[in-house]
């Protein structure tokens, strides 16, 4: 796997997320509050909210468009909605945050 | 021929190794041992009874002089070593030399120093050695000094418990949001820091040190927020790395420590390393137990036995005399993991328990640690906790309980317990109207008036009839706040004031949350509450809010967001229409409208411009407009006596005044006002949340309109002659309904559960009351009355708006 460095964890608040943009669409980085960092898509597959703008509780996160919840770890959207978003794996090393790259920065037809 | 053993520094781990080196072949070897300090072996966890005066030094001697002499060990304590020499296989200190046929690394750690000004000033100590603890028994000597702990983690704590003890004033400085924050949870932090302040120890938190102010010696310590603490010592607790320098000169692999096998040995199969300073397999080492363990392999390895390290679970305890605090393992949230919550608010008891698995994996304890080894063990072994899941958390001495009645607590009050406090209605009169035929909420409000006014006590009287009915009462499903907590909005809000719960931790551990760290439903009320009740103490959490208010815009349905600059009781002018016309240019925004409020909306703003543009329209004077708020809106306003020929008082003048003196509140719910000059109301004052009507002989003020979902008109809160005066009673009735309505209840809402009779004699009657209302909005506006758009012009706010990463150009290269 090759990582890729975006930046300090300190750049993304406790409970918040920032946008990384690619080629397919932004992808949301979560840091939870006890500094784990997820990566989905930002785009809710209800309505396409952005979900990097959404509450962080626990290792979820739940959509300012209409409250849809997923899990930050697979995915998946919680209780009776139904739906996924894509999941990147991430992680902390030193301070920074790494993300796995290949599928990220490939464009589309590779 | 014996072998010549070298050992770089004489700490707990090289010194456990000797013990089991002389232990199994006491004559093998000829020893010579170096160590920095100038002193041998003492156990340097004991530090903290010293610092605070519970053990003396000799009592924490591990090794003495005779131990060394009785061993036939060369001690060349106070030499530093500078260099290894591996071809030669020579140790060179700066006093002489030693050769070697094995070497043991076992150089420790070194503190971690920020390097903020003035960090090398006289009086800054770090917390490792005796010298370092001597230091601060030195500073403490004179009453009446202070000292700054920069640090919340074990270490800080314990510096700060010593020096607390020593009699100085302390305060401990932490960068993260609560204290050890690797060991506890938010939770148990919060416990943790309520019984340190209880010893008088300040405890700042999400504190970032600017610099050690001083001149010849330090004198105080500045943080980012402009903080200053007066300080005659700082003790640096921040953290630790493993002191690598010599064998980094020597070429050795080192990653963030020196890199050791399962057999503690270095790149070089003559060298060993034991202690804080190895790494192995990417995992550092701090606490004494894993030290033991290795120094029991470097040992074997020396003698030439088979044997593998292997890192196990490690607790954690503070040795803060009285603090009763554990954890152990992994307490992240994680998939498929699930807590279990024990909270028992009144003795300050918290417990919590990770599983994965039907396994337990952490547990966080705080008050009440005596199951601690227990629970460690279950992580330990691994022990199917499945059959014994339900009272698991009870611990040892209880699997087979019964679960307690809700309803006891009610039952057993006494007949003279007040239950209604706006009413003064005690469970007596409550008992002997149910006794007397009353077997409803309706009922029990008609005939007692208990729960008739604010509400707060509907929980309470519900339990009252069902503990006196019993079957025969049909509990109503109170409707909870949200699914991490039983109590309701009420309850809650009731609980924070008279419990004085001025923290998001404070009010999920005193009000037993089931979750960590609530939801998207519970956060933002509990933000707002705690904000309202407490501006001073309380500290906004942009985390907890919905996006609109994080980012100080309305999201719109594709993600972008309107920006709306605020125009005082709707007037502006031809230079801010002029600066609303070039931003609308500048950053290409797609739709321009005037909104029912009186106000111009710019649609469909990029997040990464609204820094920009809002720094743009502030140039020209205009601030945020907070068309995205639970706060107060808009006053729309009537032009008045100023223009039109039937206007009775001046409308737009009263309209500014009372926009400018709540603009920035933050309120349950969004506020609007309106002002018409006149009965033929053009401002449509009739269907808003205030709604102020000028006649000619004064103001009529309605509140509790809406123009939403329900369509209702203002009921008339009151008719004052003054302009003043219907300013002092649209502040009053504002706050009130800050600090008593549900969030997410508009006025009107909230008024037909207290009803206006209450919110008129709260008001309107009671003068000494209403003048307090007004108080308390103005503290709480000295707080919040601020611009955002303001607050945000800076680069380092604007990189916040703008993607973490753009990886789009990667692709293309």
């Amino acid at each position: 796997m090759s990582w890729l460095d975006i930046g300090a964890l300190e750049e993304i608040p406790q409970r918040g997320a920032r946008v990384v943009k690619t080629v397919h669409g932004c992808v949301a980085v979560f840091r939870t509050g006890d500094d784990q960092v997820f990566a989905i898509d930002d785009r809710c597959p209800h309505k396409g909210g952005p979900l990097s703008e959404g509450i962080v509780h626990g290792n979820a996160v739940t959509c300012p468009l209409h409250n849809w919840v997923f899990s930050l770890e697979t995915g998946l959207a919680q209780g009776a909605d139904e739906g996924a978003v894509n999941t990147y794996p991430a992680r902390v090393e030193g301070g920074r945050i790494l993300l796995e790259a290949a599928r990220l920065i490939r464009g589309a037809a590779a | 021929m014996k072998q010549k053993l070298v050992i770089i520094g004489a700490g707990m781990a090289s010194g456990r190794a000797l013990e089991h080196i002389l232990a199994q072949d006491p004559d093998g070897w000829d020893i010579t041992l170096f160590n920095a300090e100038p002193r041998g072996n003492y156990n340097r966890i004991m530090l903290s009874p010293v610092l605070s005066g519970e053990k003396t030094y000799a009592e924490i001697v591990t090794h003495d002089d005779d131990f060394y002499a009785q061993h036939n060990i060369t001690c060349r304590f106070g030499e530093s070593v500078v260099r290894i020499d591996r071809e030669n296989k020579i140790v060179h200190s700066n006093a002489g030399d030693a050769a070697y046929d094995k070497l043991l690394i076992a150089t420790g750690s070194a503190p971690f120093i920020i390097p903020v000004p003035g960090h090398d000033l006289p009086g800054v100590v770090s917390y490792r050695d005796l010298d370092d603890t001597n230091a601060m028994i030195a500073a403490s000597d004179k009453p009446g000094r202070s000292a700054v702990v920069i640090g919340g983690g074990l270490l800080g704590l314990e510096a700060a418990a010593g020096l607390r003890l020593r009699g100085m004033d302390v305060t401990v400085i932490h960068l993260m949001g609560h204290l050890m924050e690797r060991q506890l949870d938010p939770a148990a932090g919060y416990l943790l820091q309520k019984d340190l302040e209880a010893r008088g120890i300040r405890v700042h938190c999400k504190g970032a040190t600017k610099a050690i102010l001083g001149k010849d010696r330090v004198e105080a310590v500045l943080l980012e927020d402009g903080t200053t603490y007066p300080a005659d010592l700082v003790c640096m607790a921040v953290g630790i790395r493993p002191e690598t320098r010599i064998a980094t000169d020597a070429a050795l692999e080192v990653a963030r420590g020196v890199v050791v096998n399962d057999q503690m040995v270095t790149s070089d199969p003559d060298i060993l390393a034991v202690g804080e300073c190895v790494e192995h397999d990417s995992q550092l080492f701090g606490l004494v137990a894993p030290l033991y363990d290795q120094a029991k392999v470097v040992a074997a390895s020396l003698l030439g036995q088979d044997a593998a390290f292997q890192p196990v679970q490690t607790a954690t305890k503070l040795k803060v005399t009285g603090v009763d605090l554990f954890s152990a393992g992994d307490f992240a949230d994680g998939p498929g993991r699930e807590d279990i919550v024990f909270r028992d608010p009144a003795r300050g008891v918290y417990k919590r328990l990770v599983i994965e698995n039907d396994r337990l994996i952490g547990a966080v304890m705080y008050g009440d640690t005596a199951d601690g080894s227990w629970f460690f063990g279950l992580i330990k072994d691994g022990t199917d906790i499945a059959p014994m899941r339900d009272t698991l958390i009870f611990g040892p001495a209880y699997q087979g309980g019964t679960s307690a009645d809700p309803l006891a607590a009610v039952a057993a009050l006494p007949p003279e317990a007040e239950i209604c406090g706006c009413n003064g209605i005690c469970k007596g009169t409550i008992v002997a109207a149910i006794e007397g035929g009353a077997s409803t909420l309706a009922d029990i409000k008609a005939q007692t008036k208990a729960s008739a006014s604010c509400g707060t006590c509907t929980g309470l009287v519900e339990q009252v009839l069902a503990s006196t009915l019993g079957d025969d009462f049909q509990m109503p499903a109170a409707q909870p706040v949200c699914g991490c907590t039983d109590l309701t909005h009420e309850d809650v809000r009731r609980l924070i004031k008279a419990r004085e719960l001025k923290s998001m931790p404070a009010v999920m551990q005193e009000l037993g949350w089931k979750t960590s760290c609530g939801c998207h439903v519970c956060r933002p009320a509990l933000n707002f509450y705690l904000l309202a009740d407490w501006p001073l103490d309380y500290t906004d959490d942009a985390q907890s809010r919905f996006v609109n208010e994080r980012n100080h815009a309305n999201i719109q349905k594709d993600g972008t967001y309107s920006v709306v600059p605020r125009m005082w009781g709707g007037m502006t002018n031809p230079r801010e229409l002029r600066a609303i016309a070039d931003a609308a240019e500048k950053y290409d925004v797609p739709a321009v409208k005037v909104t029912g409020g009186q106000r111009v909306d710019l649609l469909g703003v990029k997040k990464e411009d609204l820094p920009h543009i809002w720094a743009d329209l502030n140039a020209a004077g205009l601030v945020s407009g907070h068309a995205y708020s639970k706060g107060l809106r808009t006053v729309k306003t009537c032009v008045g006596t100023d223009f039109c020929r039937f206007g009775t008082q001046d409308s737009t003048g009263l309209g500014i005044k009372l926009e400018q003196r709540l603009w920035g509140s933050w309120t349950p719910h969004k506020v609007k006002l309106a002002v018409s000059g006149c009965p033929r109301n053009c401002a449509e004052a009739t269907c808003k949340d205030v709604g102020i009507v000028c006649v000619d002989s004064g103001y009529e003020i309605g509140v509790g309109g809406a123009a939403g979902m329900d369509l209702k008109e203002v009921e008339r809160l009151a008719k004052v002659a003054s302009e003043e005066e219907a300013i002092d009673l649209t502040v009053a009735f504002v706050q009130l309904y800050r600090e008593h309505a549900k969030y997410l209840d508009r006025p009107y809402k909230w008024l037909a559960k207290v009803g206006l009779d209450w919110v008129r004699a709260q008001v309107v009657e009671d003068l000494e009351n209403r003048a307090a209302l007004i108080a308390r909005f103005d503290l709480s506006q000295s707080v919040y009355q601020r611009d955002p758009w303001a607050e945000r012009a800076t680069p380092q706010a604007q990189a916040g708006f703008a993607a973490l990463a753009d990886l789009t150009r990667e692709a293309a290269e």
